[in-house]
């Protein structure tokens, strides 16, 4: 699943050291591809039932025990306010480990299903334009192309600490 | 079915040291002449446990020692005995031998059985009869009924109107006798009553019983030993020439049965010796001392981390039991029961040793507040109360730092020096009070003092100028003094001109809620303020009531339940259209629909088709309406804070049996909110 | 299969009993003490009840008063542990609305058969 190879290439194309390059694990939300930095993927899982919590906004789908943790699970197309997608068999969560207000907390996305990693050089990434009002540009730490794919790469510590899911408040 | 006994024994050796051990401790701490205390019930029952235990689990040795130990205890608790020295002398050298013989059981070891039978003729000799005690342990009945030469017996069998009420079932007690041979029945509506008089809780049939069968009849008379004064009965002989020949009442038969209690006569102990005041004290160890406890914290929480898997298991592996395959049922209930007693040994060890009187954080007061008042020039008496209170250590280590805090914050700011007091017509020494207590699952930690309050003004007109809030906001008092709890409102350097508390408030409450506590003031100006710490007494593990509404089930603590009912329509009442109250007994109890506050869908929305949880939390009493009570069990308490956040209603969670997740509901919380729901309209921006 | 409330202050009889009971199939929740007897039966339902006598903070017998003034439990089996010494605790049980008892020492057989004995 990694490429390696196209790495390579787009280290040479672009002329930026192997050290600022990261790990990507992309996902498809509503036919978009996103990215997640792949050092805060702790596992993935597939879609099952959740115990709800009481008052939580409707994005906050609930939440799962994983080895002993109450892991709280976000689905990420409510909180973008898309359509909702009827969960089914490719329906998958990925369980991230989130980090803000000085400590680390783990949650799951929901997402449409997982679709593969990729190496992204720090350089290569660019700011993010307004999505309009779908998806806060808070929330996106910047666009990538590869293979001639676009991915929104998106940072998951403003994200899952936005709103309804910050501690504080 | 056959039970291994041994696998119980360790268990009952451990607590009988511990009941040796009270023993021991109230012994010394009983002066000759008194008898009444509760200090005597403890002996007694440490003893009367001890002999039960021991009787049970085949000790023979040690169930006959302690039976005359438990006898003459008794003669002690009844009052029929003074307590003198040497009786005192006396128990103390049983509970060494006692606990000799169940150390050599425990190391399968001997013991010093000379030792034993001197101080047991010792007891003997007090008790003023010599070897008899000891003897009669089971004195079985001795059957007085004739035995069986006939065809069978006939039994008149007449309940009192009121036997029901001891749960006792007359269809029971025939279908018992059926099983000792063929019956016939006649049952007799004589007593019946008018429709309109009948008592649906009495019992007005009486049978006749013919019973075709070779038993003796004492096997007859046996199946009503329960009933014996709950009913009439007679039982003679079935046989064709004469059905009725013996009609001794019941009463009769029983005084003739009964065995009386073995008397043991007492004489006066011959000679009384000189008043030894607690000459004993070979070995003196105070109740609750805590010396001994040094226990690496990392271990502990190792312990209770198995714990808290092995409970998770235990309620998986039976929820597997009870859908299994049924050739393989045996063997599972073994492991379960086994990996249950384990559970069980390990969590009561653990928490013995987690658990440590809060006097652990308040001993560092009285030095602090000495220090502190004379650099201050104040004068400053500390009162402490309820220092017993119990609590988990870890939350005792992280609340210390928290109540350091207020402690000086409130000799700081708090306490006035003696002249100003003076002036405010005050006493020249100010009282700074820490009490504890438990309440529900919780404990409470008071700090309070006499001093200057809180000044409304001055901390309305700081939070303006840090932006904390708007010049023209209209707050209530409490909203006030919760200010001083906020993050932004500490940092400013003229915080200690303010009569009130300052520096780092916020921090002290962020402790307190990463406990998953809550603080909170009440001040009056110029008469003192009261800070209430409300904290979980342990943050592992508790007793819960599962229930459910609508598809989630919620766990309810225990502690917070008072009963659950079947609500009846007349006790429901609406007042000013809003809240709903249930009338129970004397109290009216606000309602509060679950599946509203959480909003779910339920599956009845009508009270009386569901079920109400009277619950205590916060000095209230609500009722909480829920569809069904599912079973009790105990769960692991996990945080919802560690990823996610805090819950109003929600105090945690756990998980059950089949690995989801389920809340767990937060009693104080529910009350509190409500209450607001009540004065919800007025108060809806906040 | 029936639900059983066990309250005794002694462990490893609460243990002993528990254990035979669940072997045989029933539901057990433990009580330590009268107090927390009262307490877990009026949170829940049982169909028996089986209780120790001597006890702290609330005896068996006060309990067996405490339970038979609920509606829940006026007509349900509560059982009491005695010992032999203890004739006139039967008496008293009796008139406080106990059902039957069960004489210590016992063994898990006695056990099961006299709650069979209640629970038909």
């Amino acid at each position: 699943m990694t490429t390696t190879a196209q790495a390579v290439d787009l280290q040479t194309d672009y002329g930026v050291s192997a050290d600022v390059e990261n790990q990507y694990l992309t996902f498809i939300l509503n036919d978009e591809e996103y990215g997640v930095d792949i050092l805060r993927v702790q596992e993935i899982r597939g879609w099952e039932s959740v115990t709800s919590v009481p008052n939580a906004p409707e994005y906050l789908k609930g939440v799962i025990n994983i080895r002993g943790t109450i892991v709280p699970i976000v689905d990420l197309r409510m909180r973008f306010g898309m359509d909702n997608l009827e969960y089914g068999p490719i329906t998958v969560v990925i369980v991230l480990k989130v980090i803000g207000d000085n400590r680390e907390r783990v949650m799951g996305i929901v997402v449409d299903t997982v679709s593969d990693t990729y190496d992204v050089p720090e350089d290569s990434i660019k700011p993010a334009p307004d999505f309009g009002d779908k998806i806060e540009v808070a929330f996106v730490k910047g666009l990538a192309t590869v293979n001639e794919k676009m991915l929104i790469l998106l940072d998951i510590d403003k994200l899952l600490n936005s709103g309804e899911l910050n501690i504080l408040d | 079915m056959g039970i291994d006994l041994s696998q119980f024994h360790a268990t009952f050796l451990e607590e009988s040291f511990e009941g040796l051990d009270v023993m021991e401790s109230s012994l010394l701490n009983l002066d000759a002449g008194d008898s009444d205390s509760e200090t005597v019930n403890t002996i007694f029952r440490s003893a009367h446990s001890i002999k039960g235990g021991s009787a049970t689990f085949g000790f023979d040795n040690v169930a006959k020692f302690t039976h005359v130990l438990e006898t003459l205890l008794d003669e002690v608790r009844s009052e029929e005995r003074e307590v003198t020295q040497s009786i005192v002398n006396a128990l103390l050298e049983s509970v060494d031998c006692v606990r000799s013989m169940l150390e050599a059981q425990r190391d399968e070891s001997d013991y010093d059985e000379a030792q034993v039978k001197s101080v047991q003729d010792r007891l003997e000799a007090i008790l003023g009869n010599s070897g008899s005690v000891a003897e009669e342990t089971v004195d079985e009945v001795v059957s007085s009924g004739s035995t069986n030469n006939s065809e069978g017996w006939l039994i008149d069998f007449k309940p009192h109107l009121n036997m029901i009420q001891t749960g006792n079932d007359p269809v029971r007690i025939i279908r018992e006798i059926k099983s000792l041979g063929l019956l016939e029945v006649k049952t007799s509506f004589d007593k019946l009553p008018d429709l309109s008089e009948m008592n649906a809780e009495d019992c007005y049939l009486s049978w006749e019983i013919e019973l075709y069968s070779d038993v003796d009849e004492s096997v007859v008379r046996e199946i009503f030993e329960w009933v014996e004064d709950e009913c009439d009965l007679v039982i003679s002989p079935l046989s064709s020439e004469i059905k009725t020949e013996e009609t001794s009442p019941v009463e009769e038969m029983l005084t003739a049965t009964e065995v009386a209690p073995v008397q043991t006569q007492q004489n006066p102990e011959p000679v009384v010796e000189p008043e030894i005041k607690k000459a004993v004290k070979k070995r003196t160890k105070p109740v609750g001392e805590n010396a001994s406890i040094r226990v690496g914290i990392d271990k502990v929480d190792e312990l209770i981390n198995l714990v808290g898997e092995l409970v998770i298991t235990q309620s998986m592996l039976g929820e597997m039991g009870r859908n299994f395959d049924p050739s393989n049922i045996e063997k599972m209930m073994d492991g379960l029961a086994q990996l249950e007693r384990h559970t069980r040994e390990l969590q009561e060890s653990v928490m013995r040793i987690r658990m440590l009187p809060i006097s652990f954080a308040f001993n560092r007061f009285p030095r602090l507040v000495h220090d502190l008042s004379s650099k201050l020039g104040k004068k400053i008496e500390l009162k402490l109360s309820g220092e017993a209170t119990e609590l988990d250590k870890t939350v005792m280590e992280k609340i210390g730092d928290p109540l350091v805090h207020l402690v000086r914050n409130s000799l700081d700011h708090g306490l006035e020096t003696p002249d100003i007091r003076k002036a405010a017509g005050k006493p020249e020494t100010g009282v700074l009070h820490l009490n504890a207590y438990h309440k529900g699952g919780s404990i409470i930690i008071e700090i309070s003092d006499d001093g200057a309050g809180l000044n409304k003004e001055k901390i309305r007109s700081k939070a303006v100028s840090s932006g904390l809030i708007a010049e023209d906001e209209i707050l209530t008092d409490e909203k006030i003094y919760d200010l001083i709890f906020q993050p932004g409102f500490s940092t400013a350097e003229a915080v200690s001109d303010l009569s009130g508390r300052g520096v780092g408030m916020d921090v002290v409450r962020r402790n307190i809620r990463e406990l998953g506590g809550a603080v909170d003031i009440v001040s009056k100006e110029g008469e003192g303020s009261k800070i209430t710490i409300r904290l979980p007494l342990t943050l592992a593990i508790m007793d819960g009531q599962l229930v459910r509404v609508g598809n989630e089930t919620y766990i309810i603590p225990i502690v917070s339940i008072i009963e659950s009912l079947q609500a009846k329509k007349e006790s429901i009442n609406k007042i000013v259209d809003q809240a709903e109250v249930y009338k129970l007994r004397d109290e009216y109890i606000n309602i509060v629909r679950l599946y509203e506050i959480f909003d779910l869908q339920p599956e009845t929305t009508d009270v009386t088709n569901g079920l109400l949880v009277m619950v205590e939390g916060e000095g209230s009493k609500i009722g909480l309406f829920v569809d069904e009570l599912l079973g009790q069990q105990q769960v692991v308490i996990k945080s919802l804070e560690t990823n996610y956040r805090r819950i109003e209603g929600v105090s945690g969670a756990t998980i059950l049996g089949d690995g989801t997740v389920a809340m767990i509901l937060d009693v104080p919380g529910l009350v509190v909110m409500s209450r607001a729901k009540s004065s919800v309209n007025e108060d809806k921006v906040a | 299969m029936a639900t059983i409330l066990t309250v005794d202050d002694s462990t490893s009889m609460r243990q002993m009993v528990s254990f035979t009971l669940k072997q045989s199939g029933f539901d057990v929740v433990e009580a330590a003490d009268g107090a927390e007897g009262l307490q877990k039966a009026k949170s829940g339902k049982f169909n028996l009840i089986i209780t120790d006598v001597n006890m702290p903070k609330m005896d068996g017998i006060t309990l067996v008063r405490e339970l038979r003034a609920l509606p829940a439990y006026k007509f349900a089996p509560i059982l009491l542990l005695t010992t032999e010494a203890g004739m006139d605790k039967k008496k008293e049980g009796k008139e406080a609305g106990a059902t039957g008892w069960l004489v210590k020492p016992f063994n898990p057989d006695q056990l099961l058969s006299t709650i069979k004995k209640v629970l038909g």
